[in-house]
């Protein structure tokens, strides 16, 4: 190609970087922030729906299924069962954890909603549903007003779970 | 929000979060020579169907979708065709104070660019006023390598 002109024309460029970059400010709002200022103190606390006794953990500070507000705290261990999970074996831009990793859903007991975590201390082969967990936490000083100050969860070495007992959560 | 509603909020918590997806693309032949040559300092279109000349340029005839291959340079001067005033530029904006975004048609060209306007003033701009581009001393090859365009009269 060359111009009519007759200019030569520039050897094109092949490819370009362009970032996409949205910068937020989130607010979690009410009740995520009574949530979070509780998992500062390593403490679990959800809500429960005064109706249809629901427990949010998460708490969201309402019930999805009722529609009021959910005022009662209640407060849970940091014990589980694994719902479902995958097998992360392909590396990514901004991977944070060395492949293969487990990404998991577990429902903390006295939950009704099960919530995402990384699961280590355990072979990926040997993860399943109905697995018994328990969080392993950040070290006080380290910790944030996020639910990463649960690092991730290991097993307990409990008998898994029923699949009844979790069914419902799935 | 009012001021009642920001105490309702006091207390809650509130944090800074990036969400960016860092592309790497192929541009293509058309749109690389196009981004080359702003490297330059030059503005090229490509010629279309019935001797129209699109800039930016295309790869295909927008109406005829015959495939394009003449590019050719345009000016560096050209045409407000639209505009929009800008009164508070956000932190991505190409220029810190107010501004235009408008599609310029450049002279030689069919179609218009979006680009932004540094007229200074609202009252200063208007559909059809000329405005001349203003480079970037550092160039890339992106379309910020035009810094903006300005009032043609300012500098003539």
């Amino acid at each position: 190609m060359s111009t009519q002109q007759g200019r030569p024309l520039p050897d094109p460029i092949k490819m370009v970087t362009i970032p996409s970059r949205l910068d937020y400010t989130i607010t979690p709002g009410e009740a995520p922030t009574r949530f979070l200022r509780g998992i500062l103190e390593g403490r679990i606390l959800a809500e429960r729906c005064p109706k249809c006794g629901k427990v949010y953990m998460p708490p969201r500070g309402s019930c999805a299924t009722c529609a009021i507000p959910t005022k009662e705290q209640v407060e849970l261990s940091a014990k589980g069962t694994v719902t479902t999970f995958c097998v992360v074996n392909l590396p990514f831009y901004g991977q944070a954890v060395e492949i293969p990793y487990v990404c998991a859903s577990v429902v903390l007991d006295g939950a009704d909603l099960p919530f995402f975590c990384l699961l280590a201390e355990c072979p990926v082969e040997e993860v399943r549903p109905g697995m018994r967990v328990e969080a392993v936490w950040c070290e006080p000083s380290e910790r944030k007003p996020s639910l990463e100050n649960i690092r991730y969860m290991k097993p307990t070495g409990e008998p898994d779970a029923t699949y009844e007992s979790f069914k419902e959560h799935l | 929000m009012g001021q009642d509603k920001l105490k309702h909020y006091e207390g809650v918590l509130s944090a800074v979060h990036t969400l960016e997806y860092p592309y790497t693309r192929s541009v293509g032949r058309v749109i690389g020579t196009f981004l080359a040559g702003l490297r330059e300092g030059r503005i090229l279109g490509i010629r279309g169907a019935g001797g129209s000349v699109l800039v930016p340029p295309s790869e295909y005839d927008p109406v005829t979708t015959e495939s394009l291959t003449e590019m050719l340079d345009v000016g560096d001067t050209g045409v407000v065709t639209t505009w929009s005033w800008v009164e508070a530029p956000r932190a991505k904006h190409p220029l810190q104070k107010p501004f235009a975004w408008a599609l310029v048609k450049l002279d030689g060209a069919t179609t218009s660019l979006l680009h932004a306007v540094d007229a200074g003033d609202e009252k200063r701009m208007k559909t059809g006023m000329r405005v001349r581009v203003r480079w970037r001393a550092e160039r890339k090859g992106g379309i910020s390598d035009i810094e903006c365009f300005e009032p043609a009269e300012a500098k003539s």
